[in-house]
């Protein structure tokens, strides 16, 4: 399944957050968004989500989702939004029980996906219990649960402290591998962008735009060993951000 | 307590500038928290007690001003012997029970509805703001009106009252629910009723509960002060007839109950508050 965000812009009151924004997700592909903070990357991906109307333009998606996808688009979030009151096991049938997954069908995704993220022995524990690194593995427990054709992915490393995060990103990468997911991640860690990303979308400061986009040929598999080719990478669009970056540092903002 | 101590601690160790001589770094972190101390509660209770009979019996307190304890025991061990304990608490109860669980249920659901509905909102909740500082005691008469002397206005006055503190604590917590995580119910497809159900209620449990609490010892007040407009039984109607007639020892019965009633239902609602919210630590 594609994702093609069309000339996307958006506002918020008077301030225009997004700026005729268009780029594509392909089958099977990373794209990494960065952008100095408040650019509007949380925005975009609501937009491209459905969980927000742009003023602008418009979010699209083509070709069949794969056999079985309960929910083609699913988000992971930064702040893991994980329901506090329910199980591990819990969390992840929630999103199942909607969709009349019930009973012997509903236990054995559950085990499935929660064997898949190393989570089976905490299936009973409550979210409190968890250290961040577990709960995002929930989380993604969870939307790997409704075989997602895109993940949007939010931030989902920023909340967790950088061992963890390192653990999680192998997480990930194995997963990709495995299960050739396309998705859409935003980060504001250029680092993350260039392990995971085929491509990185920079946006500009806001109002957001795109300053460039970077292409990284480099199979995901192997950029583990070559650190230094992607350090280059990783300095080339750090030069891009950097003037973005100040500008926005500097800036006041009216809006909340 | 443990500030002398530190305090003496760092004049024991004398500010020599001798280098060879350690002393160890004093200790400043104690107090500001809280031990639990289970015994001193009913330490506390009895000797209150003992006190007061100890002065009731010695004359150093009136018996006109305040009988004894054992008086007061005297009479609510002649209120169970004659039977008129269950007259009076079943009344008192029933009361209690019809009128809070049809005000809280009431309350929920209007509550709910101010917290979800745009409609509902501007329209219900300028109502209740308005209505829930009047004393609900003060609109007995037109209960009464309404609902009849016997035992209509009465629950119509605990209803009322626990009404308003319900609708207020549920549209709160509503309000309250993490809005991410009603995102997050959307963006997996969720229905609405199911985003109510197993979002929007369960975040919201811990400040209904909390209204419990409130809207508890509310009720408990109205029904007092109902009890004690035109009802033959109940434990209002018990204080005030004791009062009339001065028995000052049925008056103190009377008032332990009311407060054994109290506790019992704070213990109930506690009871609630660990298997409903025993995912908050
Ligand atoms: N619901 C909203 N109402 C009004 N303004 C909003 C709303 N959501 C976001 N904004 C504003 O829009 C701008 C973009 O927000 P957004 O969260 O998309 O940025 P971001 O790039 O994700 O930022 P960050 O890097 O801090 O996560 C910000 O200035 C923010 O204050
Ligand atoms: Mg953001």
């Amino acid at each position: 399944m594609q994702l093609a965000l069309q000339n996307i812009s958006h506002r918020y009151g008077g301030t225009t957050v997004l700026d005729d924004i268009s780029f594509t997700v392909d089958d099977g592909e990373i794209v990494c968004i960065v952008g100095p903070s408040g650019c509007g990357k949380s925005t975009l991906l609501r937009i491209a989500g459905g969980l927000e109307r742009p003023a602008g333009g418009q979010a699209l998606v083509s070709g069949a989702p794969p056999e079985g996808s309960l929910n083609p688009l699913t988000y992971i979030f930064q702040d893991f939004a994980l329901l506090p009151w329910r199980t591990v096991e819990g969390n992840v049938s929630l999103v199942l029980e909607d969709h009349g997954i019930n009973g012997r069908e509903r236990r054995a995704v559950i085990a499935d996906v929660l064997a898949r993220t190393n989570l089976t022995d905490f299936a009973r524990a409550l979210p409190r219990q968890l250290s961040g690194g577990m709960k995002q593995r929930v989380a993604i427990a969870r939307a790997l649960a409704v075989k997602p054709a895109i993940m949007l992915m939010d931030e989902p490393l920023s909340a967790l402290d950088s061992q963890t995060r390192e653990l999680l990103m192998d997480d990930l990468i194995a997963l990709w591998s495995r299960e050739r997911f396309s998705a859409c991640y935003v980060t504001h860690n250029l680092n993350e962008a260039v392990r995971l990303g085929r491509r990185i979308v920079v946006l500009s400061r806001r109002p957001g735009r795109i300053r460039e986009v970077v292409e990284i040929e480099m199979p995901l598999a192997e950029r583990a060993e070559r650190l230094a080719e992607l350090e280059k990478l990783q300095r080339r669009v750090w030069e891009i951000m950097r003037e973005e970056a100040r500008e926005a540092d500097r800036e006041i903002t009216d809006v909340a | 307590m443990s500030h002398e101590t530190a305090a003496s601690e760092a004049s024991a160790a004398p500010a020599s500038a001798d280098p060879a001589v350690q002393r160890p770094v004093p200790f400043r972190g104690g107090g500001f928290v809280h031990r639990p101390l289970g015994s001193v509660a009913p330490v506390v209770f009895l000797a209150i007690l003992a006190l007061w009979e100890i002065g009731a019996r010695s004359g150093f307190i009136s018996p006109i001003a305040l009988p004894a304890p054992s008086e007061a025991f005297g009479a609510l061990v002649d209120l169970a012997t004659t039977g008129m304990l269950w007259k009076h608490l079943g009344a008192s109860l029933y009361r209690l029970v019809v009128g809070w669980t049809l005000g809280s249920l009431l309350g929920i659901a209007f509550g709910l509805a101010i917290g979800l509905f745009s409609l509902a909102r501007s329209g219900l909740l300028p109502l209740v703001s308005a209505l829930f500082p009047v004393p609900k005691i003060a609109l007995l008469p037109l209960f009464i009106i309404w609902f009849g002397i016997g035992e209509g206005s009465k629950v119509a006055t605990i209803l009322f009252g626990t009404f308003f503190p319900t609708v207020i604590a549920t549209y709160a917590g509503v309000d309250n629910v993490d809005r991410n995580l009603i995102r997050m119910g959307q963006s997996f497809g969720l229905s609405w009723l199911s985003i109510v159900r197993k979002i929007i209620v369960p975040g919201a449990m811990p400040a209904i509960l909390s209204g419990f609490r409130i809207s508890a010892s509310i009720a408990i007040v109205l029904l007092v002060a109902a009890e004690m407009i035109g009802a033959e039984f109940g434990i209002g109607a018990y204080i005030l007839m004791a009062g009339a007639l001065f028995a000052l020892d049925q008056l103190i019965a009377g008032v332990a109950l009311l407060s054994v009633l109290g506790l019992c239902i704070s213990w109930l609602i506690g009871r609630a508050e660990k298997r409903l919210l025993s995912w908050r630590s």
